[in-house]
């Protein structure tokens, strides 16, 4: 291979923040007409990596070397002089800007601003590569597969012949990803060349023909595709060998319903329905998992669950435990500590760790005493029941901390994870409501996650998990319920479906029965 | 119909400051930078306008006139410059917490003017800061023949002073220019999403620093105009007295948009004077209230209705840092 065919070479690039080193001599070749995957756990510095080469970043020491001359990219504007485009996580877009506004954005030009030919111009350039959108629609108006086509086009649009993306089917439904991979598939027919940062292991082997892999900061090797398989690459990226398979103990045989959830339906302070009669049952001992689209109620049915959200219909019937006998208790409208004082033991598990659950700036041991505060009577509270608890705790779940009185934003996410679910657990609830608990957790800490997670479901706990990842929620679930707009679109036995399946009810919700385009 | 006129004549004459005051701060947030420092570059507007008034009449010991007003209009528009420059310095490179700045330049804008007032009338043989006749004359309603003659119409629209006209060509100018324009629409970017507009590759910095010291030069026009019309050329302590918290307010209330500021000054400006054209029998600290009972009802009302085109920029108030994580 020779340097002409090399788009971009990069050479022992380092970059830390503060103590952290988050690139450490890396080194690596982008090619023209290829597919390059940077695949690595979350935080092993692939997306600091591209950041340096999009100019966000600047390295510390290493070369950049772009068509066979040393660069330095200072600024995204330098990148762009370059052809170096990135599509970032988080779009770039400017929400209340039109399409083609935001595709000219700071390019130069005639002074006044020509509206409309600027959307002819744009119109024609998206119909060259098969993409459908209306150049003069509100970004806030798009889909979130609408605005990844608008940042394609503004780098197609800039001229851009390296086109970086990050984690670019994060947000997308199997189908929309499938869509995709057909356009980056033409791009690097075209002559491209493409980078897609990923960290889940079916897309690379679909779309890539290349793979680098980071492990901690570091570079551990590039191979290609075609001779290597899953099991390899999850060897690379996380260091050794790690099963791949989660464990699904069965359900108990009788199904005992603990959780009745009977045509809720929540509306949002802007008059919005978001939860729009969902039914569902769930049983003890099994895993219910929700999957969706990012926005199609997850949180507020979580919320709702829990007393947090305002319901505005529907009934949550829930079984309490008395001497007498048990029941079930209608908790609409309660508040969390109502509920919990009938009886039900409810933990819930939000997405958002360090907003919701748990307090970065505070210990360890003030976390757990939020649970705990109100008991024990008498003015002063009690401290050291949750020392030992949180002492415990480090050991059992193997959380990595200095000491139980570290602030908890000083752990990593991993380990936050496990202190939050571990304070749920130790409450040894009846029903547990998790969303997205793997979030930005590399592979070991998930598995360790399933792990807890179906160690309480071998205890019996009825758990609510919504996910992301739909081969997660096919491998760990018994059923799953999709959701979509709001909506209930099919709950179904997780070992007698499929992605595509599962794929096509999370944008169709019974779009038959309502005559709705979802 | 002869209350009406007047009423609007006077409304517009009342308004114009505040126009001026609410134009350089929707140009100034439109770049993402709250600065509530406008009542202290107004006050060291005013104060430099007068200032430089005289430094024209002093060294050439004429009565002053033109050249000594267009000097008044471009030492005001220096200093408020000057003031939002400091404001821009502290928030855009150090970083400083916008609020903190925008206050604490209030306070250092209004000594400004109170401390050179003092001085530049302990200097002066009168004992107090004042512009000679000629140049008071500049700052005078105009006569245009014919076309000021014509019954009401020439009343409304050809009677004022030339900073008026000045005010409304900055409006629609601004209006242009941000609607228009490619330059215009970085701008709105960058207050949008500082970083979706430096992944384009705009220059952040220097659109932030730009609109926000263009926009205290026009703010600093307004105080002038307070020393200058309002109270006639002569230095009176305290003379911006809120006007530039009232601009803060016209900002919301004319929803980021240079020409609903037009029709928000001129509905503030009619407030601030209606006890003299509508007598309504009420105490006049009643009709002192009006302006900000105004403000109140409009903060509450754009509170409710929430519309994404006719929202505050979104990064107004939260300082841009490219690296940060």
């Amino acid at each position: 291979m020779t340097d002409e065919l090399n788009a971009i070479r990069l050479m022992d690039i380092t970059k830390s923040f503060g103590d952290v080193l988050a690139n450490h001599n890396i080194s690596l070749d982008v090619r023209y007409g290829e597919i390059l995957a940077l695949l690595g756990e979350n935080g092993s510095g692939k997306t600091t990596l591209m950041n340096i080469l999009s100019g966000i970043y600047y390295p510390d020491s290493g070369h950049i070397i772009v068509g066979g001359e040393e660069v330095s990219i200072h600024s995204p504007k330098d990148a762009h002089d370059l052809g170096i485009g990135m599509i970032h996580q988080h779009f770039k877009l400017v929400d209340v800007l039109t399409a083609t506004e935001n595709i000219v954005l700071g390019l130069k030009g005639d002074a006044r601003l020509n509206r409309k030919d600027l959307n002819e111009t744009i119109g024609k350039l998206s119909a060259k590569y098969g993409f459908e959108i209306d150049p003069a629609k509100k970004i806030y108006n798009m889909s979130v597969s609408e605005k990844q086509t608008v940042e394609i086009i503004k780098l197609l649009y800039r001229g851009a012949e390296i086109l970086i993306l990050d984690e670019p089917t994060a947000v997308l439904t199997p189908q929309e990803s499938e869509k995709l991979f057909k356009v980056l598939r033409n791009m690097r027919n075209d002559g491209k060349a493409i980078v897609i940062i990923t960290h889940k292991l079916n897309e690379v082997l679909a779309v890539s023909d290349r793979v680098s892999i980071l492990r901690k900061g570091c570079s551990v090797g590039t191979v290609i595709t075609g001779d290597t398989n899953r099991q390899e690459l999850t060897e690379l990226m996380v260091g050794r060998a790690v099963s791949l398979e989660i464990e699904r103990p069965d359900p108990p045989a009788i199904k005992d319903a603990f959780l009745k959830v009977i045509d809720l339906t929540c509306v949002d302070s802007d008059g919005h329905t978001v939860l729009d009669n969902i039914s569902f049952t769930l049983n003890r001992g099994e895993i219910l998992g929700v999957a969706g689209i990012a926005g199609s109620g997850q949180r507020e049915l979580c919320e709702a669950i829990t007393g947090l959200y305002p319901i505005k219909g529907g009934a949550i019937l829930c079984r309490g435990e008395t001497p007498s006998g048990s029941f079930h208790e209608n908790i609409v409208g309660k508040t969390p500590t109502e509920i919990i004082k009938k009886g039900v033991a409810m933990a819930f598990v939000p997405e958002d760790r360090l907003g919701m659950g748990l307090v970065a700036s505070m210990d360890m041991v003030d976390n757990m005493m939020l649970k705990s505060y109100k008991n024990g009577k008498g003015p002063f509270t009690d401290r050291s029941t949750p020392k030992k608890m949180a002492e415990h705790m480090i050991k059992a779940l193997d959380i990595v901390t200095p000491g139980v009185f570290t602030p908890i934003s000083l752990l990593s996410g991993g380990n936050v994870q496990k202190v939050l679910l571990g304070r749920e657990i130790a409450s040894s609830p009846s029903v547990l409501l998790v969303a997205y608990p793997v979030r930005g957790l590399d592979i070991n800490s998930s598995y360790t996650i399933y792990d807890l997670l179906n160690e309480q479901k071998k205890k019996n706990v009825a758990i609510l998990y919504i996910g992301e990842d739909l081969d997660v929620l096919l491998e760990l679930c018994d059923r799953i319920m999709v959701l979509c707009g709001g909506k209930v679109s099919g709950i179904v036995d997780a070992k007698k479906t499929s992605k595509d399946k599962l794929g096509l009810m999370m944008v169709h919700a019974d779009s038959e029965k309502d005559g709705e385009t979802a | 119909m002869d209350v009406i006129v007047n009423l609007f004549c006077a409304a517009v004459l009342a308004g114009t400051p505040l126009l001026f005051g609410t134009l350089g701060e929707i140009l100034t947030e439109k770049s993402g930078n709250l600065n509530l420092g406008v009542e202290g570059m107004m006050f060291m507007g005013a104060i430099s306008g007068l200032a430089g008034a005289l430094f024209y009449e002093n060294l050439f010991s004429v009565p002053g006139g033109i050249p000594a007003a267009v000097l008044a209009v471009v030492f005001s528009f220096l200093f408020g410059m000057l003031g939002a420059l400091i404001y821009s310095f502290l928030t855009v490179t150090l970083r400083a917490n916008q609020n903190v700045t925008g206050l604490a330049l209030t306070i250092f804008g209004t000594g400004f003017g109170n401390f050179f007032g003092d001085v530049i009338g302990g200097r002066s043989a009168s004992g107090y800061a004042a512009v000679g006749a000629a140049t008071k004359a500049v700052f005078q309603n105009i006569r245009i023949p014919y076309l000021s003659d014509i019954p009401y119409l020439g009343k409304l629209l050809f009677s004022y002073n030339f900073l008026v006209y000045l005010g409304i060509a900055v409006a629609v100018t601004m209006a242009v220019f941000l609607n228009k324009t490619r330059t215009g629409l970085n701008l709105r970017a960058v207050g949008e999403d500082p970083a979706a507009a430096d992944a384009a590759g705009i220059n952040v910095t220097k659109y932030k620093y730009f609109a926000t010291c263009i926009g205290g030069g026009i703010c600093g026009i307004g105080g002038m105009y307070i020393s200058m019309v309002i109270c006639s050329g002569v230095w009176v302590n305290n003379c911006v007295s809120g006007m530039g918290w009232i601009a803060v307010a016209l900002v919301i209330f004319a929803t980021w948009s240079p020409s609903r500021a037009l029709l928000g000054s001129l509905v503030f400006g009619g407030l601030s004077i209606m006890r003299m054209y509508i007598p309504l029998g009420i105490p006049s600290q009643i009709y002192d209230i009006f302006p900000y009972l105004a403000t109140v009802i409009v903060l509450i009302a754009t509170g409710i209705r929430q519309s994404r085109e006719h929202a505050i920029p979104k990064s107004t108030g939260v300082n841009y840092f490219r690296e940060e994580r």
